[in-house]
């Protein structure tokens, strides 16, 4: 297919879908519904593309004897017996939440555990990297919102949770709702951008 | 149509046309220097070195779904991944992408092969991964490549939340440099903590402009001044006259 022709599709399809959330004329909300729909099947199908791709770039890890590759071994296996388990039985089935219940949820709340001290070492880390005013003020708020939320050994301060409370709703909402100003605007420069045909992460 | 659609609408046709007279007004003009921001100064360093050096680029786009609002900061991550390509795919060591996401992920091959057939390089499928699909299932699955494939640098660029403080932490530990932008709030908190090169709110956005991806890039990157400050100025009206009472 020639650049052209696909950029065309991509670019009209964009156009009724943005154009269908603002204007409710019944073609356009209708056409909107269904192409969102196939963006949702297609993206089903990309989704066991992705999870192919995942068991052979484990696959060939352990076969050409890789470092770690032991690990990709431990994968494949797991992920053969999910497959397995999940396909015959069912995902609610009890086996297969078995699975769910205690293996995965485990492993990601222990890496959820580690987080949380990784975030107090890094903060730490952020001083000696970054020795400034707002390395300062970023740590010190971090540390007084915390002994505001969880009271070491039960003492509570007066006033720590009345100024907890003023950061979280005033200076924290201001800066959020600047970053998210931000954010926005640039979402929407992004979406016009692929939009026009002038960012094309499709097609090679 | 009701009142806020209808503004909606004259913002996204406003946005359009300022975006294209910038466009074609740069052109003409000579087009003005940008505030410096030092995490793009450091990646074209490294972009540089990786290709003298023959280091690795590892680029995580993060697990923005295609159908939600987070695929625009994953469209950025592919801008971001097709410049980077261009440049560094002659080296020894082609660039890595790892995603969380299916479509992110075939998404991420089509630009590694586009860019190996625009200089004539070969192109492996296996170089655009998925890594998991749940925030510490992805995470997981990217560390060992962090670990154990000579990585230079990292560019976590994408829908990120807390979880990339453990990304981050890999990057340091295995002496590689760090460049992380994400659309999310808690992310970009984390990020600031953690990350060598931090890019909070806008910047992400910027990064085609800065890495030279066209003027239509550039052209947006305006758009979104000029039309921040409209914002601003409004806000502070409106606070004004609500102060005064007239609102």
């Amino acid at each position: 297919m020639k650049a052209p022709f696909y950029v065309a599709i991509a670019m009209a399809i964009g156009l009724i879908v943005l154009l269908g959330y603002f204007l409710h004329l019944d073609i356009l909300v209708n056409l909107r519904i269904v192409l969102l729909e196939w963006a949702v099947i297609l993206s089903a199908v990309a989704l066991l593309v992705g999870t192919a791709n995942l068991f052979y770039v484990h696959w060939r890890k352990f076969t050409t004897a890789q470092p770690n590759g032991f690990y990709s071994a431990v994968l494949i296996i797991s992920f053969v017996i999910t497959l397995v388990v999940v396909g015959w039985f069912g995902p609610t089935h009890a086996y297969s939440m078995w699975i769910f219940n205690n293996i995965q949820v485990p492993i990601e709340g222990s890496l959820m555990a580690l987080l949380t001290v990784l975030l107090a070492f890094a903060g730490v880390r952020l001083f000696r990297r970054k020795p400034n005013l707002i390395s300062i003020l970023f740590i010190g708020t971090a540390i007084l919102i915390l002994f505001a939320t969880g009271p070491l050994f039960g003492i509570n301060l007066p006033g720590l949770s009345e100024l907890r409370a003023w950061i979280a709703q005033v200076p924290a909402v201001a800066g959020a709702r600047g970053i998210l100003l931000g954010v926005a605007l640039g979402t929407i420069a992004t979406g016009l951008r692929v939009l026009m045909g002038a960012d094309r992460p499709y097609g090679g | 149509m009701n009142q806020l659609e209808l503004f909606g609408l004259i913002f996204v046709v406003v946005f359009f046309g300022l975006m294209l007279a910038l466009a074609i007004l740069s052109r003409t003009r000579p087009v003005r220097q940008f505030r410096e921001i030092p995490a793009f100064t450091r990646l074209r360093h490294t972009i540089g070195l990786a290709v003298e050096a023959g280091n690795r680029l590892h680029l995580s786009i993060g697990r923005g779904k295609l159908t939600g609002p987070q695929s625009a900061v994953a469209f950025v991550g592919l801008t971001v991944l097709d410049r980077i390509a261009r440049s560094t795919m002659v080296s020894d060591r082609p660039p890595v992408v790892t995603s969380g996401e299916g479509a992110i992920t075939v998404l991420s091959q089509d630009s590694l092969r586009g860019a190996a057939r625009a200089i004539g390089a070969q192109f492996d499928p296996l170089r655009g991964r998925l890594t998991g699909l749940t925030p510490f299932s992805y995470v997981a699955g990217a560390l060992p490549v962090i670990y154990d494939e000579d990585v230079g640098a990292n560019l976590f660029i994408g829908s990120f939340g807390s979880e990339l403080a453990l990304l981050n932490e890999a990057g340091e530990r295995a002496g590689s440099l760090t460049l992380a932008g994400t659309d999310n709030l808690s992310g970009q908190a984390v990020l600031y903590a953690t990350a060598e090169e931090p890019l909070i709110g806008e910047e992400t956005y910027a990064s085609g402009a800065y890495l030279g991806a066209g003027a239509m890039h550039i052209a947006s990157l305006r758009t979104q001044d000029i039309l921040r400050w409209v914002i601003i100025s409004l806000i502070l009206l409106g606070a004004l006259l609500k102060l005064v009472g007239v609102l």
